[in-house]
């Protein structure tokens, strides 16, 4: 009886799964296995178990109870949902001018506009506080012109001002490779039908972008929600985040409200993971073309051009003023209760690369690495997801996106806890070599990769791929040669978002970091930023972080950019011949 | 008071044994030692420079955690550990020590005081010892008060003065070791009611209450808030580095040594027990004075050389002498203590500075045109926004305290920490709302 039932079943699975995909699906499945799903559940774990060691819920229940959580939760949820919405208004204009209009420095806005990312911790929080802050530049001006001060670092509103302009290259960035992924035949097929204008934009090509929205958009909601660095700057503990790191780092690893807090975190960001992807099921937003190489791009009206300018400058200003703090700060002598720096020296550059070079190189070797697992990680999960039937494929993209929602605190710990004592073959620690931390690094920021990796995705029509499989290429050889260049764009997008904020992780570095000469940058700036002495030299590494970053999203648009004109030369030639 | 004097003596006795065996004395150094450590770049530089130059062939590695952080990574490590531990706060070596995380050295102390400021410097059990003393106070930014027309702080009670409302910083005791020792000195030396009083009163004149150590000195730094309750050396060092900042011990102060400690089963023993040496050695404690560095020796001798204006607690035997510090009392209620500044404080900052500025507002009143129901009211509020729900004896409960240790399933306790922790939020929230309103009353008062 029951092997008649099996057999069908099994039928079924081979007719649908071929050898390949299952031998990518289980290696994807053991990584995430290793290094995520096992070392978090360790530590989680500790939510559901009484002091005797059985399971209960009690502690769940005492969250529940307990006004300041809830109180808690609720400010998350208000704070991060508000952010999402500033952040689009900074974003949107921003990816439409960069994806629709010949502007004069795009490409200037292309990478600015990712450096907000790149906000080094402790040394980004201190520059925000000295430029913004109630005592910051530009409070001290307003203060001595017209006796006002701002509080925009003060409590909630303060931490939705910081994340906007921190989280908001999230949108921009997905929004403008999923815009300029847009067939231009979709657009003229609008023209031809008589849409102009906000019309064309507000009925073609905004739903079709809408893929790469979302994607932005569940990031910001969700990193908001998860984030602690900015709360804790902005010393905001009535917010989830803070709450569940306060409780682990000050009450102690033992304590199981501060893994309630984690499994309730972590629930809440899956939950808005699937709430985008449902928002766009049943949708197809592939087209099939691939010919023009995206949307025409228009030349701008001389009022065009004057809106756009009066917009991209202040908001350019806006977001890069905390960066231009980092700078002021790693050039200044002393710098207290003024609006500028009392002198300016060279000093701490030399200081930094004196004592330190191996933070910058340890920096581009790990983070790269990370970056690039991340980006094959992320097209195979991708791929797997969206183009074929395998069963369970759903669970590998929530286990993979999950890591978002993983404080890295919790899975530095956790890391800790399970590899601890395996031993390498020097007698070091697998938990602390720092191949461990490239691991931990890919982990962390693999959900962007493959957010990126699955909005390129859902842009390429399936009947490319079936073309090519119907003039005899494999699977494996189609999503090589075919899909893949199809989403360069996108995966060089997602490549510089996992490299760029890698390059600035701190919460599961500082648990795995053992040695100086394995450390990366974030770790230096971190010790640095302890002492009153160390603040100059802890900001120009800052400033050697934010520019190393910068010149890698640099290269990687001109990459993505070069393929684009290469696809829209190889058409032209077609259409020639 | 006498047997720990004992046993320390004991130890030395030991540790000065096994100094002259010439075997443990003069062996070969490892290669490496491996050292956790709170303390910044700049003050674990210099030493590491001039012990590997003094030891060539021994190279120094630095771990930099903060010192909960620290003393977790050391307890989960525990098979293959690091050398030392070197931090401030006593109270996380006594966690250690107690879970037998730490190694007993032999280290010879001759020449350094048994007690500096009152306090004993070292381990009684020769498990830890102290390298350097630190006091707290108050440091403030001199460009800062100079803007804002404030006047210098001397005292704790200073601090509760309305001039300095929104002005005054601190980082909580369940985030830093050395804020938890001000918070307990202060509850030890004015007693726990009226402790908990000044407290909140200056609460009420809180701009932040940071989740770092270093976020109180780096923001008086930077001018973001004006005064800022710290440890000694972090006021000292931005000093000595430039900033327009100065520190001043309040008479309420204890001397706390900073520590170090060899870890049960380091792996270079040698070489970590030769570090310990060095620091405790006239060398290693000139390098406090380093201007980057600025702590208090333990060696009378070291102060000969000193910047004028330096603390010396071996001749001015106020510093520190008024509190006498007990570390039992301290130790029991630890992790109940910062739960409940969180509670009250922390996380209720906001309700209670808007009461206090009710407060405020209502004596200002009052001062113009007094009577008698307004001054009831007042004096109801005050009482409202100066008292914790927790008194002295609680804390001293076990089964009280108790609920917030690390549950252990053979210790009876009253309730889980969830439950007081709600209990006192309630409290808080609604002792603070009470107090505004009577304040608000008495300034109506006719």
């Amino acid at each position: 009886m029951s092997a008649a039932i099996a057999r069908p079943r099994r039928a079924r699975l081979r007719v649908e799964a071929s050898l390949s995909q299952v031998v990518a699906a289980l290696l994807v499945a053991a990584f995430l296995l290793a290094f995520l799903l096992v070392p978090v559940g360790r530590v989680i774990l500790t939510a559901f178990l009484d002091p005797a060691g059985g399971f209960t819920l009690v502690h769940f229940a005492d969250f529940f109870r307990t006004s300041l959580f809830l109180e808690s939760f609720w400010n998350s949820l208000y704070v991060a949902g508000l952010s999402v919405v500033f952040a689009s208004v900074l974003a949107v204009p921003l990816a439409v001018i960069l994806a629709r209009y010949r502007f004069p420095g795009r490409a200037l806005i292309a990478t600015l506009g990712v450096l907000p990312l790149v906000m080094p911790p402790f040394v980004g929080a201190v520059a925000m506080q000295l430029i913004f802050g109630r005592n910051g530049t530009v409070n001290l001006l307003l203060m001595d012109w017209f006796d006002l001060r701002l509080d925009l670092m003060e409590g909630l509103n303060g931490v939705i001002f910081v994340q906007s302009l921190h989280y908001f290259p999230f949108i921009l960035m997905n929004l403008a490779a999923s815009l300029s992924n847009i067939d231009v035949a979709m657009e003229e097929a609008g023209q031809n039908l008589g849409a102009r204008g906000l019309t064309l934009l507000r009925t073609i090509v905004l739903p079709l972008s809408l893929p790469g929205y979302l994607a932005g958009a569940s990031l910001v909601f969700v990193k908001v929600f998860d984030d602690l660095a900015t709360p804790l700057l902005l010393n905001v503990t009535n917010m989830l985040a803070p709450q569940a790191y306060l409780r682990v780092t000050s009450v102690g690893l033992a304590d199981p409200m501060g893994y309630v807090i984690s499994v309730i975190l972590i629930a809440v960001s899956l939950a808005a993971m699937v709430g985008s992807g449902l928002l766009l099921r049943g949708r197809d937003y592939a087209t099939a073309q691939r010919g023009g190489g995206g949307l025409s791009q228009r030349r701008m009206t001389g009022q065009g051009k004057l809106l756009a300018w009066l917009f991209v400058v202040p908001v350019l200003f806006l977001v890069l003023a905390p960066h231009l703090g980092i700078l002021l700060l790693s050039l200044a002598t002393i710098w207290s209760f003024s609006p500028l720096p009392d002198a300016f020296t060279l000093a701490h550059y030399g200081t930094v690369l004196r004592e330190t070079p191996q933070f910058l190189t340890n920096t581009l070797l790990f983070c790269g690495i990370a970056a690039l697992i991340d980006v094959v990680l992320g097209v195979v999960i991708a791929w797997l997801v969206h183009r074929t039937k395998l069963p369970g494929r759903a669970l590998l993209d929530l286990a993979a996106m999950s890591a978002l929602a993983v404080p890295g605190l919790v899975l530095g710990i956790g890391i800790l806890r399970t590899y601890f004592d395996t031993r390498l073959p020097g007698g070091d620690s697998l938990a602390t070599w720092w191949g461990m931390l490239i691991i931990v690094l890919a982990i962390r920021r693999l959900p962007y990769a493959l957010r990126g990796a699955t909005a390129a995705l859902r842009q390429v029509h399936r009947s490319l791929e079936e073309a090519a499989e119907n003039v005899g290429a494999g699977k494996a050889a189609t999503l090589a040669r075919i899909t893949v260049p199809l989403m360069a764009g996108g995966l060089a997008a997602a490549f510089v978002t996992s490299f760029a904020t890698a390059a600035v992780e701190l919460s599961a570095t500082l648990v795995l970091v053992t040695r100086d000469v394995d450390a990366p940058l974030s770790y230096g700036i971190y010790i640095y930023m302890q002492s009153a002495a160390g603040r100059g030299p802890g900001a120009a590494l800052g400033v050697i972080a934010v520019l190393a970053v910068a010149l890698c999203t640099w290269a990687a648009h001109a990459v993505a950019e070069r393929e684009r004109s290469r696809r829209a030369r190889t058409s032209e030639a077609q259409e020639a011949a | 008071m006498l047997s720990p004097v004992l046993s320390r003596r004991a130890m030395l006795a030991a540790g000065g044994a096994a100094a002259l065996l010439p075997g443990v004395a003069r062996a070969q150094l490892e290669q490496r030692v491996v050292v956790v450590t709170s303390f910044s770049r700049d003050v674990t530089t210099p030493f590491a420079t001039a012990f590997e130059k003094a030891h060539p062939g021994t190279k120094v590695e630095i771990q930099n955690r903060n010192t909960n952080a620290a003393v977790a990574f050391i307890r989960e490590t525990r098979s293959s550990p690091p050398d030392l531990m070197w931090a401030s706060a006593p109270d996380a070596f006594e966690v250690l020590k107690q879970g037998s995380l730490l190694a007993k050295p032999a280290i010879d102390t001759s020449g350094i005081p048994e007690r500096i400021g009152g306090q004993p410097t070292n381990d009684p059990d020769g498990r830890y010892f102290g390298f350097a003393v630190s006091g707290y106070g108050i440091m403030y930014n001199t460009r800062y008060l100079r803007a804002n027309r404030l006047p210098e702080p001397k005292e704790w009670a200073d601090l509760t003065k309305p001039v300095y409302q929104g002005h005054v910083g601190i980082s909580a005791p369940s985030r830093s070791g050395t804020t938890h020792l001000t918070v307990e000195t202060i509850l030890q030396g004015e007693g726990w009611a009226k402790g908990w009083a000044q407290l909140l009163e200056m609460a009420g004149n809180f701009a932040q209450v940071s989740d770092r150590s270093f976020g109180v000195p780096d923001a008086v730094n930077s001018g973001q808030y004006g005064l800022g309750i710290v440890i000694d050396f972090f006021g000292l060092s931005a000093k000595a580095s430039g900033f327009p900042v100065e520190f001043v011990y309040p008479s309420v102060t204890t001397l706390v040594p900073a520590n170090i400690a060899m870890i049960e089963g380091a792996r270079n023993p040698n070489a970590a027990q030769a570090f310990i040496r060095f620091l405790l050695s006239p060398e290693g404690q000139q390098i406090l004075l380093d201007p980057k560095v600025m702590r208090l020796p333990v060696r009378a001798e070291t102060y000969a050389r000193a910047p004028a204006g330096f603390p010396n607690p071996f001749t001015n035997p106020s510093l520190g002498a008024r509190v006498s510090f007990d570390n039992d009392v301290s130790e029991l209620r630890y992790e109940l203590l910062n739960s409940l500044f969180d509670r009250v404080i922390t996380f209720r900052l906001k309700e209670l500075v808007e009461a206090w500025k009710a407060v405020r507002a209502a004596e200002a009143q009052l001062a113009k045109s007094s009577t008698a129901e307004g001054q009831r009211l007042l004096a109801e509020a005050r009482a409202k926004l100066t008292t914790v729900p927790v008194t002295e004896a609680q804390a001293a409960d076990r089964a009280i305290a108790g609920a917030f240790r690390a549950a252990k399933p053979d210790q009876p306790s009253a309730g889980r920490q969830a439950q007081f922790e709600e209990e006192w939020d309630r409290a808080a929230v609604a002792g603070y709302a009470e107090g505004k309103r009577l304040a608000e009353q008495a300034q109506r008062a006719r």
